[in-house]
């Protein structure tokens, strides 16, 4: 992926920054600038999530894209989080570790080593809350 | 809106073939599927073409042109347009060319599908693969194909009596078809066995619960029904068209387990076609993975949530079953050239409504159906077809 199209998006991928509906209350991860349920009406604000979230459902990959050869086996989960959007992200823990139900809190980790560029790629990984 | 009929099909075999472009993949298959309808290239009024990614397979863009003008149809100026929907860009296809029927606007329609897909590394058509979930949310953090779907069939194990040997026998029972059906990429038979020792590629799913990397291409003619009897003497008749779609990400859908545009294009198909799940002698459905046909199954509503897994391991899904679920061999055991597989999974229906389906037939068959996904179940295309 080109350099431009991964820093475009620092913020979110840092700072797990997402919006918010103050119409609604619904909470936007990835951010939206428009509310799909109050449309016109919605008042769209930019939110800091909290970065705690509950694994809904997991794989351990074993077979990889070229850019996460080297990562395997990794744990991959979608994440609710507690203001309510899902999202899809690696678990920093052992296989056998994960399961459903299990609490995580984000962190700020190595993603992914692009093999032509040499660029390495950061991003929101979730460990285990103890 | 008129009555439209498939008149002609024709379809490559489906593998790793070595020897064959991409052009040599869909002209061969536009040809056969003209000298089943007994039909010169130049009645051709429109084509639709279902590709996924050429430019990632074999860096060509342009596709509709392209195949115009091998098929020989350049100096005709024919409308030719490519359909995009990832591995619903087939079903999407033939839907196009039905609607370009029905409407009047056009008479004699081609609909095809084609992909080259071992032009490239293993690790590059998988990636390209993964283009069709969402690149920025899964991708980019370490989703792969499988892996999406392996997530699918853990919230799916975990919430309903799904075993592992049933989920295998998914496996087994589509490569038994492929077996039996000349063009698949795989004919030979395998034991649940075969599928639980295979290499694990995102955990629960092995390598055998996997579709394969597949060259090939189908095409075929569809015409107003009023017209059909021109060119055969058995042309089978579109009953319903229904297409649907959801949120790119697996990760936004209401429901993990339950591909909600299946649910919505199946009711709006049956409702169509004013027919219900007792009326369809068979189903193809799009098994990219193993976990996606018991899916399917349910999803269309042909049984209950939770238990297409007992379905599969008691045989009702397998040839001589209640309802026989992808005789092809499906995309596991047929192949899954992309692009070509909704156009595909309507040639295996007219074969067998026409009873032309050789040692896999279903005896009597009158109506079938097609289903086709795109990504996770972002899209849905489904078909009901049936003899006239
Ligand atoms: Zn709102």
């Amino acid at each position: 992926m080109s350099v431009a199209r991964f820093w475009r998006k620092i913020p979110q991928r840092y700072n797990m920054l997402g919006t918010k509906c103050e119409t609604c209350g619904r909470h936007f991860f990835p951010p939206r600038s428009f509310c799909p349920d109050c449309r016109r009406s919605g008042k769209v604000v930019d939110y800091k999530f909290a970065g705690l979230g509950t694994v809904v459902t997991f794989t351990v990959i074993h077979t990889a894209n070229e850019q996460f050869e080297a990562f395997t086996p990794y744990v991959l989960a979608i994440v609710k989080l507690d203001e309510g959007p899902r999202m899809t992200a690696q678990i920093v823990c052992r296989p056998d570790q994960v399961t459903i139900g299990m609490r995580v809190k984000s962190v700020f980790r190595r993603i992914a080593a692009d093999g032509e560029s040499g660029i390495i790629h950061y991003g929101t990984k979730f460990v285990p809350v103890e | 809106m008129r009555d439209v009929a498939i008149i002609g099909i024709g379809c490559t075999t489906f593998g790793e073939k070595w020897g064959s472009s991409f052009r040599d993949l869909f002209v061969e298959a536009g040809a056969l599927a003209l000298e089943d309808a007994q039909l010169s290239g130049e009645k051709i009024d429109a084509m639709y073409v279902g590709n996924m990614s050429a430019g990632r397979f074999i860096e060509q863009e342009h596709i509709g042109a392209l195949i115009a003008d091998y098929a020989g149809l350049a100096t005709h100026h024919i409308p030719s347009t490519r359909v995009e929907a990832a591995c619903a860009s087939g079903g999407l296809a033939f839907r196009q060319a039905m609607i370009a029927v029905a409407s009047g606007m056009e008479d004699i329609v081609v609909a095809a599908g084609v992909e080259k897909m071992t032009d490239v590394e293993p690790g590059a058509s998988t990636d390209t693969l993964t283009g069709a979930a969402d690149r920025e949310w899964e991708g980019f953090v370490g989703a792969t194909f499988p892996g999406l779907y392996a997530m699918i069939a853990t919230d799916y194990m975990h919430r309903y009596p799904l075993t592992r040997e049933q989920l295998a026998q998914v496996a087994v029972k589509n490569h038994y078809n492929g077996a039996r059906n000349p063009i698949a990429q795989f004919q030979q038979e395998i034991t649940i066995n075969t599928v639980l020792k295979s290499t694990m590629v995102a955990e629960p799913l092995r390598l055998f619960d996997c579709s394969p990397i597949t060259d090939g291409a189908a095409a075929v003619i569809v015409a107003p029904l009023e017209r059909a009897r021109e060119f055969t003497d058995t042309p089978i008749r579109i009953l319903a068209s229904a297409q649907a779609s959801d949120t790119i990400t697996l990760h936004d859908r209401r429901d993990i387990s339950t591909l909600d545009a299946s649910v919505a294009a199946g009711q709006r198909a049956f409702r169509m076609a004013k027919l219900t799940h007792k009326d369809i002698d068979l189903i193809e459905v799009h098994d990219c993975f193993s976990i996606a046909e018991i899916c399917a199954i349910e999803d269309l509503g042909f049984c209950k949530k939770g238990l297409a897994g007992r379905l599969t391991a008691e045989g009702e899904t397998a040839l001589n079953g209640r309802i026989p679920v992808n005789t092809s061999g499906g995309l596991k055991a047929c192949g899954h050239p992309v692009g070509a597989t909704g156009i595909k999974q309507v040639y295996e229906v007219v074969q067998q409504l026409r009873g032309e389906a050789g040692k896999r037939q279903i005896d009597g068959a009158t109506i079938g159906m097609t289903h086709n996904v795109g990504g996770t179940g972002a899209t849905v295309a489904v078909h009901i077809m049936g003899v006239d």
